[in-house]
């Protein structure tokens, strides 16, 4: 039976690697990951389980060392944050290029300047294209959860891919939450304890790993990323299926909240999607058909799940956390009205960024966004645009 | 002491099997390749190997050809110390946990200058501290020569590269070639060498030395490069062997941080006798060549060299 436990959301974190049975476990310390690294060389040092924990000298070396690891058939993990993650940028295109299985956790940080520890998704967001399956999580159960399920799904032979697990920095990395902790024997049913690597570094059967690739084959080569990245969906989908047997917690690419008959909805990722469904239950209350999707899968992008929430929909609001810089606002703004155009029916997008550098998302914030929409107020100055000129 | 065994005492004491295999794309005459070969047969199958970007990773892996007949990988440019420090790690944890067959692998390390006393420094400092048991190889030819010849923080005095050219205005590298075995040593690591392919058992000893040895292995290949040091290739082995008797490049290893040098030159030549061959050195005058003579010197008598 599981336990139920209050537990602040990094050890969560913690607790998910330990239960897995990493092998190896590289990171370097960075706010606000920093509870998350405390905790597991804790346990590793009062020996709850055997890992390696290498104390690397920079978040690049704490990737380049999982690809060692990982390349050697170990399961492994590491954490970072905002500026880690960016140190880390080449390396992200590597591990997952060269189809190396690895879990990281995200404590999503803004990225500098000016020097911020507080959340937003510009760490993530700014290496969105790197080729891993992105998955963002709210509280500690959904974290606790998705990381141990990610390395089911990093290690399935179909997928071969990194996983990242996003949450919010401080918002969801520094609080105290209730939590459902599972037995051991429930873990094993649905994660084995070891990984089973087909490819590796094996004396016994060399290969060589990261050649070089000509013109001649280097396109064909991303192309098969591309698909390996794509076809995970399906895993990811089957995994989280298999953990709901198992465990009772039931997790989909997206999830949809009063969308039933909703004209106007959200979509977001991460914690503030708590608040939102606040806000949406109050503009409810006001008389409003509001709805809200929380975005789970991020990378494969799930467009056809979307596409379905969507289906009855008026006007989608996109709530980012990053500004794509000189470009068309917030990166679910752009994939989403990339989406739907062309698409048989008009769905209106109406972008905005909030939260950026920390700052607080409260209820009355998704409520004015909303109003803002309900009014036509949007425009593209201010970063809110509509699909197809309509306001 | 283990670490000071002849492992080869001829020639016919090194495997003929190679797993550094024909076919690869060096130049005529690459140091580099006679050293990787010859580190090989030193060290056997039961070996993986890690490369930073560089000359090497470029000539030996073409996908879909390979001249690795042990595993090989290539991630980044500044990263080999941390990859190998994952391998480690990883077959450490594995070997413990009954998973693997093998008990030890070795993890070698084949880098070039730049990735190693450049971009690649900070990696290989923290691998070095965290003491993992590696070898860790510099083949040393002095400047980024896949690139086309630009200096590294490797490339000697008033040496021509094409990002240290030779002008009106400034001749040659300004600056002194960074003394990567000291930094090393610096490190308090069990085992730290250099070599060279001029004395070839010396360089396969001392690889086997390095890798026997428990925790963090560095060895210092100077690597003629002919195309990059403007030299006819078949000068590449004898060039090697002038930098030796030279004192340019004195060979030596220090273990558990004990100095001894394994090749002992007793009368050292001139320098101008290693630096005149060299097309990248033929701007300096005598007055050049006296200077370098001095430093040279300067560092022998550091060293205890006559």
């Amino acid at each position: 039976m599981a336990r139920r436990i209050a537990v602040e959301d990094s050890h969560a974190v913690a607790l998910a690697a330990k239960m897995a049975n990493v092998d190896v476990i590289a990171a370097y310390p960075i706010t606000p990951q920093t509870h998350i690294v405390e905790e597991l060389s804790r346990m590793v040092s009062d020996g709850e389980f055997d890992a390696e924990y290498i104390n690397v000298e920079s978040e690049h070396s704490a990737i380049s060392a999982c690809i060692g690891a990982s390349a050697v058939g170990a399961r492994c993990f590491t954490a970072t944050a905002g500026q880690g993650l960016a140190l880390m940028h080449e390396i992200l295109f590597i591990a997952a290029g060269n189809r190396f299985p690895i879990v990281m956790a995200i404590a999503n940080r803004c990225l500098s300047p000016n020097i911020n520890i507080w959340g937003d998704q510009s760490d993530v967001m700014s290496s969105r294209d790197c080729g891993w399956i992105q998955i963002f999580a709210e509280n500690a159960q959904e974290i606790f959860d998705l990381i141990l399920s990610a390395f089911k799904i990093s290690e399935d032979d179909r997928v071969l891919l990194p996983v990242a697990v996003n949450f919010d920095g401080f918002y969801a990395t520094h609080v105290v939450e209730r939590m459902d902790l599972p037995e051991e024997e429930e873990v094993r049913r649905f994660l084995p304890p070891h990984r089973t690597a087909r490819y590796k570094l094996d004396p016994d059967r060399p290969l060589t790993f990261g050649a070089i690739g000509f013109p001649a084959i280097q396109f064909e080569l991303r192309r098969q990323w591309e698909e390996a990245l794509c076809n995970s969906k399906q895993v990811v989908k089957e995994v989280w299926q298999e953990f709901g047997r198992i465990f009772g917690r039931h997790y989909d690419v997206l999830e949809p909240y009063r969308m039933e008959d909703a004209e106007i909805g959200f979509i977001l990722m991460g914690g503030s999607s708590g608040t939102c469904r606040v806000a949406v239950d109050r503009l409810r209350e006001r008389g409003f058909k509001a709805g809200m999707i929380k975005l789970r899968l991020f990378r494969p992008f799930p467009k056809e799940e979307i596409l379905e929430a969507v289906s009855r929909l008026k006007t989608l609001i996109t709530v980012d956390k990053h500004i794509c810089l000189g470009g068309l606002g917030g990166p679910l703004f752009n994939d989403l009205r990339s989406l739907f155009y062309g698409f048989q029916r008009r769905i209106n997008v109406a972008g905005f960024i909030a939260g950026v550098g920390g700052r607080d998302i409260k209820v009355e914030d998704f409520e004015h966004m909303f109003e803002k929409v309900v009014k036509g107020e949007v425009s593209p100055e201010k970063h809110v645009f509509i699909v197809r000129g309509e306001s | 002491m283990a670490v000071s065994q002849e492992y080869f005492k001829t020639f016919r004491d090194l495997p003929r099997e190679d797993w550094f295999v024909c076919g690869h794309r060096a130049c005529q005459g690459c140091g580099e390749a006679i050293a990787v070969r010859l580190i090989l047969k030193a060290l056997g199958p039961n070996t993986i190997v890690v490369s930073p970007t560089g000359c090497l990773e470029i000539i030996s892996s073409p996908f879909p050809y390979t001249s690795w007949a042990v595993p090989w990988i290539h991630v980044a440019f500044e990263n080999a110390a941390a990859v190998a420090s994952g391998i480690e790690a990883g077959l450490k944890v594995l070997a413990r946990k009954g998973l693997l067959e093998k008990q030890k692998t070795n993890v070698l390390v084949l880098a070039g200058d730049g990735g190693t006393v450049d971009i690649g420094l900070q990696s290989l400092s923290g691998a070095l501290e965290r003491g993992h048991d590696f070898l860790y190889v510099c083949l040393d030819n002095e400047a980024y020569m896949n690139t086309g010849i630009q200096r590294s923080g490797a490339t000697p005095f008033m040496c021509w590269t094409t990002t240290s050219q030779v002008g009106r205005v400034k001749r040659g590298n300004l600056t002194w070639k960074k003394n990567m075995p000291a930094i090393v040593a610096a490190h308090r690591v069990p085992y730290v060498a250099t070599a060279t392919v001029a004395y070839p058992l010396d360089l396969a000893n001392k690889a086997k030395r390095g890798i026997e040895t428990e925790g963090p292995a560095y060895l210092h290949v100077l690597a003629s490069c002919p195309t990059g040091w403007r030299l006819p290739p078949e000068l590449s082995v004898e060039i090697s062997r002038l930098a030796v008797q030279t004192g340019f490049f004195p060979l030596y290893e220090i273990v558990d941080g004990e100095f001894r040098v394994t090749v002992e030159i007793p009368r050292r030549k001139p320098v101008a006798e290693y630096l005149k061959p060299q097309g990248r050195f033929r701007h300096l005058t005598d007055e050049d060549i006296a200077k370098i003579q001095e430093q040279v010197d300067r560092e022998c008598a550091r060293l205890g060299i006559p």
